[in-house]
């Protein structure tokens, strides 16, 4: 155990349990190609991609929130908030589409930033509201239906087109997330928001601006969520008031299968997109066992399935990372 | 002068914290801040620090009049604070908690070569050698406090406030510190040592500076300050602290043994211990910090397994598997750590006090709330708990009274022996002689009293006998008349060197 540790420079626990991650989507994928005839087709791989996508950007806004040691419920009403405001502003120019959306995805984070921040709300109950408001607030913007996008300003390029042969919306996703390495990793930002995590009280005392990086961390979050949901209303051709249900659970569930600790102060860019992309496989599996007839699982089984498979992630996980910290203990 | 603080004042929520309090600290020295808990010392290091703002009063550092709005900023001026709770943070690694909000960078990004060598660098210059890259939790209290320490010096501060920093460190680790201060010191550096162990201050302090209710009550240089006089600064009356309680173990020798431990080991921390407790005797257990006395504890308390030996309570041998089997066969016992293992801060006294009782009180499933209130209120009268009322949450009491709330809490019910752990960590003077002034009352009523300590003066003043531990091994048992600190010292210096 320890020369593999050792092998892979696996530091800390959370290191064991971000390996765990990295095996377990190995595994599904070895599973899926040789169980099923298509699965590592090119069309399965790139709409698994291309729909996938958006579900990774929530996931890493959510991460850094995680990191820091907060929650946001707000992403999945932020989305549908975004994906309509985008299909709004979609006739007037593509840009303005992508740029409406991902600003006002940015001012619902703001507004969580600032009530966390400013006003000591609880993440919590700060991002409930917000989600409740952000839902409100899309559907009275669409008028209570989904809202068509402008099919004439190439605003549906966002989500439907490739670029070099690659989906569109994983570029960005993939652009996001290296930038998201690149700030956790490697600027000074990202190092405070893991030790606010680690501490609040301590990292004040330590003179680092608790306050000016949490806020950054909810606006960006909240940002992330305003590019999905331009995603969401470009792939699909309308702004979605009603979808976006259950997405800040499926982004929580990502990064918490990517061995960052709810308690905030550890976390990881790459094992987040692989919690995502973790889930993601999970259900494009699901859907490939429906293919082959043999059983057909029901949306709600699905949904059991999916769950279970988490737990006992999860579960395996936390035994790694005990593991972890007690061989790392010195 | 580098710092002086003059005519200090702060209130809270309208109550008196500092009453025109002051410090005045040269360059290159080491200043004692001195006081009982609640003296305002704390009180008075936040408003310097920026943490608080003062109501009334002057600053001034390096020549110029300050007011500090947050740690931030005092700290950009070049005054460093390292608080009791070591604050860095546990999951970053050394060089990361050194250089956290000044990191080295290179092109905009961190520039993680230059911090870790300069990292390496600045522990060097404590002798200290460590793997930089690992989260500073996996080093002991007494690395992380060099860790804190190093993150000061790379700030270049020229005061650095340390609070308490002898309080989690065993003597190796204490001279070790003390190297680091002298070091400090030659570099032009000023420190001020907020601390509680005489002897320490003696050692290391240049002049002491004494604060009693809120107020600066003496000043001085500490060769010049005998200890009685220093101590009597600090109280405010005569010194009635350390008064001997002690009893001759000859006295009790007829009285019956209630524990004995024979050649008891379990692991690597306890070889082979070998100690007695008798009715009505406070027999202390000493050594040095991972000498095995809390591990000896766990043992006798069934929270970890007899591997060899034999213990013995009440002529009986006993190896309880759980603490749960202790408890009910008599035994008690307070943990070191108050916070993390005794109290649980928001919850009242009452419930802190009666948590061991609770299924005792129970009548089917449902607390019988007369008989709790009837037990609370005779434990905070006969330990003199100071409190508004038994609902006050333990989290508001001083340090003292919270002690007293978890020996209480065993008290009531009704041990045949009380372990305490370290009874007076973290509590002033005139509290530590109250709780030991009650465990001997205790003792006398009947209860067998072991207690581990690693203050000196106040094993000498209580223990009817002392069993020395050092490296998992009892090397001595020192009978009243034969204890004195040069004893001691000598016992715990067995087999360490």
């Amino acid at each position: 155990m320890n020369a593999f540790r050792n092998t892979f420079a696996l530091k800390s626990s959370g290191d064991m349990a971000r390996l765990g991650v990295i095996l377990a989507l190995a595994g599904l994928i070895l599973f899926g190609a040789l169980r099923y005839e298509n699965f590592l087709s090119q069309y399965n791989i790139l709409s698994f991609l291309r729909y996938n996508s958006m579900f990774a950007l929530i996931a890493l806004g959510m991460a850094f929130v995680i990191m820091t040691g907060g929650i946001d419920l707000s992403v999945g009403g932020t989305a549908a908030m975004a994906s309509v405001v985008a299909a709004l502003l979609s006739p007037y120019h593509w840009a303005a589409g992508l740029f409406g959306g991902i600003a006002a995805g940015l001012a619902v984070g703001a507004l969580n930033g600032f009530t966390v921040t400013v006003m000591r709300i609880q993440p919590f109950i700060a991002t409930l509201a917000t989600m409740l408001a952000a839902y409100g607030t899309a559907l009275l913007l669409a008028g209570n239906q989904s809202v068509s996008v402008s099919y004439d300003s190439g605003f549906t390029a966002i989500g439907q087109d490739d670029f070099l042969g690659f989906p569109i919306p994983a570029w960005i996703a993939l652009l996001v997330y290296f930038a998201g390495w690149l700030v956790l990793e490697r600027l000074p930002v990202g190092r405070h928001v893991l030790a606010i995590g680690d501490g609040e009280a301590t990292a004040a005392l330590m003179g680092l601006k608790v306050r000016r990086t949490l806020a950054a961390v909810y606006t960006g979050s909240g940002a992330l969520a305003g590019l999905a949901g331009v995603i969401l209303a470009s792939q699909f051709g309308a702004g979605q008031p009603t979808e976006g249900v259950g997405w800040e659970l499926f982004a929580i569930a990502s990064v918490v299968v990517g061995g960052t600790l709810l308690t905030g102060g550890s976390g990881s860019v790459g094992a987040t997109l692989a919690g995502a992309l973790l889930l993601a496989m999970v259900f494009n599996i699901l859907n490939f066992e429906n293919g082959l007839g043999w059983i057909s699982l029901s949306a709600y089984w699905q949904s059991v399935i999916r769950g279970g498979f988490l737990l006992v992630v999860v579960v395996l996980q936390a035994r790694l990372m005990s593991r972890g910290a007690s061989e790392g203990r010195v | 002068m580098l710092l002086s603080m003059h005519g200090i004042c702060k209130s809270f929520n309208g109550i008196p914290a500092l009453r025109s309090a002051s410090l005045e600290v040269g360059e290159a020295e080491v200043m004692a801040l001195v006081g009982q808990n609640g003296a305002g010392k704390s009180t008075l290091i936040k408003i310097l620090t920026g943490a608080y703002r003062r109501d009334e009063g002057s600053i001034a550092f390096a020549g110029e009049d300050v007011s500090f709005n947050m740690p931030a900023e005092s700290q950009a001026r070049g005054i460093a604070t390292i608080y009791q709770e070591i604050n860095l943070a546990p999951q970053r690694s050394v060089a990361e908690n050194i250089y956290l909000s000044r990191e080295p960078r290179r092109f905009g990004l961190i520039d993680r070569r230059a911090m870790r060598e300069g990292a390496v660098a600045v522990l060097r210059t404590f002798n200290l050698e460590i793997d930089v890259d690992q989260p500073v939790a996996h080093f002991s209290a007494a690395t992380r406090q060099m860790v804190a320490i190093a993150r000061a010096v790379t700030q270049k501060a020229r005061l650095v406030i340390m609070d308490e920093p002898t309080s989690s460190l065993d003597e190796r680790e204490v001279a070790i510190l003390f190297e680091t201060i002298r070091t400090l010191k030659r570099a032009g550096v000023s420190v001020v040592f907020i601390g509680h162990r005489l002897d320490e201050l003696y050692r290391i302090c240049d002049s002491v500076t004494i604060m009693r209710d809120g107020k600066t009550v003496a000043t001085g240089a500490m060769a010049e300050m005998p200890k009685l006089a220093l101590v009597r600064h600090m109280l405010g009356k005569e010194l009635a602290a350390f008064e001997a309680i002690a009893k001759d173990a000859d006295e009790g020798a007829q009285r019956p043994v209630r524990l004995s431990v024979e050649n008891a080991g379990a692991g690597v921390r306890v070889r082979n211990v070998s100690l007695t407790v008798r009715e009505g005797e406070i027999s202390g257990l000493a050594g040095l910090l991972g000498s095995g006395r809390t591990e000896t504890a766990n043992l006798i308390f069934g929270a970890d397994r007899l591997e060899r030996g034999e213990i013995r309570y009440k002529g009986q041998a006993r190896s309880y598997r759980r603490p749960a089997e202790a408890i009910a066969d008599g035994i008690g016992l307070v943990s070191e750590d108050r916070k993390v293992d005794g109290i649980i801060p928001d919850m009242s006294i009452r419930e802190n006090m009666t948590l061991a009782l609770l299924p005792k009180l129970a009548r089917s499933g449902i607390v019988d709330r007369a008989r709790q209130d009837e037990i609370v209120a005779r434990y905070i009268a006969a330990l003199g708990i100071k409190c508004t009322s038994p609902d006050q949450p333990i989290k508001e009491l001083s340090g003292g009274n919270q002690q007293k709330v978890l020996l209480g809490r065993w008290l009531c019910t009704d041990p045949k022996l009380l372990i305490v752990d370290e009874p007076t960590r973290g509590i002033d003077i005139g509290a530590k002689a109250e709780i030991l002034r009650l465990l001997r009352r205790l003792a006398d009523e009947g209860l067998g009293v072991l207690m581990i300590s690693s203050e000196l003066e106040e094993l000498l003043a209580a223990a009817d006998r002392v069993t020395v531990l050092s490296d998992g091994t009892s090397v001595a048992v020192l009978p009243r008349r034969e204890l004195s600190e040069a004893a001691l010292f000598a016992a715990m210096a067995h087999q360490v060197e």
